[in-house]
């Protein structure tokens, strides 16, 4: 295959140590963000000042990386001045794209900094080619993030529609509500992605022990209850075991990860442009693994083709870093259709 | 101050579903009916014939009518019904549409004014005047908004824009690919036996300590308890909130309309002894309006320690 056919691998950096180990272990690009409420992984201790940023990209750029910057939470009321703020920052930093959810902030975007590449974050919610052909005509947007809501046939049904690039999640934690419009994590408790750029946030969680059972609380909400033996998961609130009609079960989702390894030759026959990977919140080892068993998939299906099969070796690397140790095709294929 | 009657959530039987509006019809206090399918594409008890027909009927009432375009378009049928939606509606000159993602602005823009949905996601004032330009007539904020960001945007609005606040009803909090309804029951989402007729309000999930937390209703999940802004209705006649939006509810709703009526008439005395924890078993709940997680009772608390007295 030609290797110009193959998708970009777009690898998140929450930390310059993490930006180094993507671009050391092949991404094609890393996405990063500032370190406060403007981007969506708005976690303590992540992310970017200018000074790490200006590093980072003098990094990623020296070995032919390219850099994203996310800014992709809304404009809280009569804040929209540190939004904007970002926007001019990254533009003036000279970052290969910035990414953005906010319609208020795709129209300054595109009049301020009119020659600089915007994408739609998957925050956007954009789900149909009418959605990205909206942001295309209006802001000029010349690439989006889908929601992890489409199955491979709909998302090749976009790509068919649009003249703009189609990025998709490739593996990570899995989102199992159409991103950009999930408010579970405020109704829990009171900050969402949307305006603080975290779910489920770290001081609104409580590890409780008890003898013989760890239970995980948000915000005082029981999310779930692990016997000792179990391993105890990170109280998302979307991945915890309830009660519904007398039955405790995954009611919205098991703690589970994507990985679209197997269906990867199907990726990049629809014309998928680029494969993210989900978690700036994540370590740079998890960064390591991920992106070096991506790039030598991707390599391999440069490389053979027909002949690509999953090698035993990726799964297990990747099912190391794999929430619950487990994976799924999620959307794309819905086994639950 | 206008009341308006919020699109239909849950799924019920044609027949269901055409009482409920005959009697809405017939109610003086609700100006405005919203209609149509907002969650789920298998809900077809309703077709888009019926629907049309429906909102020319609830017109000849008298009411002003929207017609709410499915929150989550995923397929390229979703996107003919949207487009059949609209061609059908141009007929119909007082009837226009509440779009509630990119997809829907995208089809409607350039048509009419339109509606824009509390799913489109306007958090600030440069959004709201930007979808103005597009043609939006008027705006529901994100559910999780608060009574500053709601003020804050109402006073920016562009000339011709009118705010609409979501004041009761369980809130509708998410949406998915996938049906946790099927889920339940172990069935898969093409064959899932329209299993939400049998819960005309969702099904309660609760925690594994038995608090009630959300409600799962088909691909939406909504929040157990509902969202109750009583006791605020006469703070937005204050701030100049053009319409009060309560959302149908199997049993009730016409009570509830009645009291959120008296209340936008400042002939409210006391909101608490107004409400009626029937209302929903699983309570009332006000946070998101006070800044506070959406679970948090304020009023709420008034509400019961009232009634308990």
């Amino acid at each position: 295959m030609d290797r110009s056919a193959l998708p970009d691998l777009v690898c998140p950096a929450g930390s310059l140590p993490a930006l180094k180990t993507a671009v050391d272990n092949g991404a094609d690009a890393v996405y990063l963000g500032f370190k406060n409420d403007t981007n969506a992984r708005n976690f303590a201790g992540l992310n970017f000042d200018q000074k790490t940023m200006v590093e980072g990209i003098r990094y990623a750029h020296g070995k032919g990386c390219e850099v994203l910057m996310a800014i992709n939470t809304f404009p809280q009321p009569g804040r929209t001045a540190d939004w904007r703020a970002a926007v001019d920052a990254a533009a003036d930093m000279g970052v290969d794209a910035i990414i953005l959810a906010d319609v208020g902030l795709l129209d300054y975007a595109r009049n301020r900094h009119p020659n600089q590449r915007l994408h739609l974050s998957v925050q956007g919610s954009a789900t149909s080619y009418e959605a990205i052909n909206f942001a295309h005509r209006e802001f000029g947007v010349r690439r989006a993030v889908l929601p992890r809501v489409l199955t491979l046939a709909q998302v090749e049904h976009v790509i068919k529609n649009t003249p703009v690039e189609i990025e998709v999640f490739g593996f990570g934690s899995l989102c199992v509500m159409n991103e950009g419009r999930c408010w579970l994590s405020s109704y829990a408790c009171g900050e969402s992605p949307n305006t603080v750029g975290a779910c489920s946030p770290a001081k609104y969680v409580k590890w409780d022990k008890k003898p013989g059972e760890m239970e995980t609380r948000l915000n005082g909400i029981l999310i779930d209850r692990f016997a000792d033996n179990e391993p105890a998961g990170y109280p998302t609130l979307c991945k915890g075991r309830f009660d519904v009609q007398g039955e405790t079960y995954y009611a919205l989702e098991e703690p589970t990860s994507l990985n679209v390894l197997e269906i990867l030759p199907e990726i990049v026959k629809i014309g998928v442009k680029a494969i993210k990977v989900e978690g700036r919140q994540r370590s740079p080892a998890y960064v390591t693994q991920v992106t070096r068993t991506l790039r030598a998939a991707l390599d391999a299906l440069a490389n053979e083709s027909e002949r690509y099969h999953v090698k035993p070796t990726w799964q297990a690397e990747l099912s190391k870093v794999s929430e619950g140790n487990q994976a799924t095709l999620g959307a794309y294929n819905r086994p639950w259709r | 101050m206008k009341l308006a009657l919020g699109p239909l959530l849950y799924f019920w039987t044609k027949e269901e579903v055409l009482n409920f509006y005959a009697e809405m019809a017939q109610n003086p206090a609700i100006e405005i009916i919203y209609v149509g399918e907002v969650v789920c594409s298998r809900r077809q008890q309703m077709r888009t014939a019926d629907w049309v027909g429906l909102a020319r009927d609830l017109t000849d009432a008298g009411k002003e009518v929207v017609v709410s375009a499915q929150a989550l378009l995923e397929s390229e049928s979703d996107l003919k019904a949207m487009r059949r939606l609209i061609d059908e509606l141009a007929e119909n000159p007082g009837c226009s549409i509440e779009a509630n993602d990119l997809g829907a602005v995208n089809l409607v823009q350039g048509g009419k004014p339109f509606v824009a949905g509390p799913h489109l996601n306007i958090y600030n004032e440069e959004t709201l005047a930007t979808y103005a330009r597009y043609g939006m007539k008027r705006w529901v904020p994100p559910l999780e908004a608060d009574r500053k960001l709601i003020d804050l945007l109402h006073k920016s609005r562009p000339a011709g824009v009118e705010t609409e606040v979501f004041v009761f009803g369980k809130l509708p909090l998410a949406f998915s690919a996938r049906c946790f309804t099927a889920r339940h029951y172990n069935l898969n989402k093409d064959d899932c036996q329209f299993k939400c007729l049998d819960h005309p309000e969702g099904m309660t999930l609760k925690t594994r300590e038995g608090q009630a937390f959300l409600c799962i209703n088909g691909i939406q999940t909504m929040s157990a308890q509902s969202y109750n802004l009583l006791g605020e209705v006469a703070t937005m006649r204050e701030m100049g909130i053009d319409i009060i939006r309560v959302s149908p509810q199997p049993k009730y709703t016409t009570e509830i309309v009645a009291a959120f009526d008296a209340a936008r008439r400042g002939e409210l005395t006391s909101a608490a002894a107004s409400t009626n924890p029937a209302w929903n078993s699983e309570g009332l709940v006000d946070g998101y309006w006070f800044g506070d997680a959406g679970i948090v009772q304020r009023n709420g608390q008034a509400v019961a320690e009232l009634q308990g007295a």
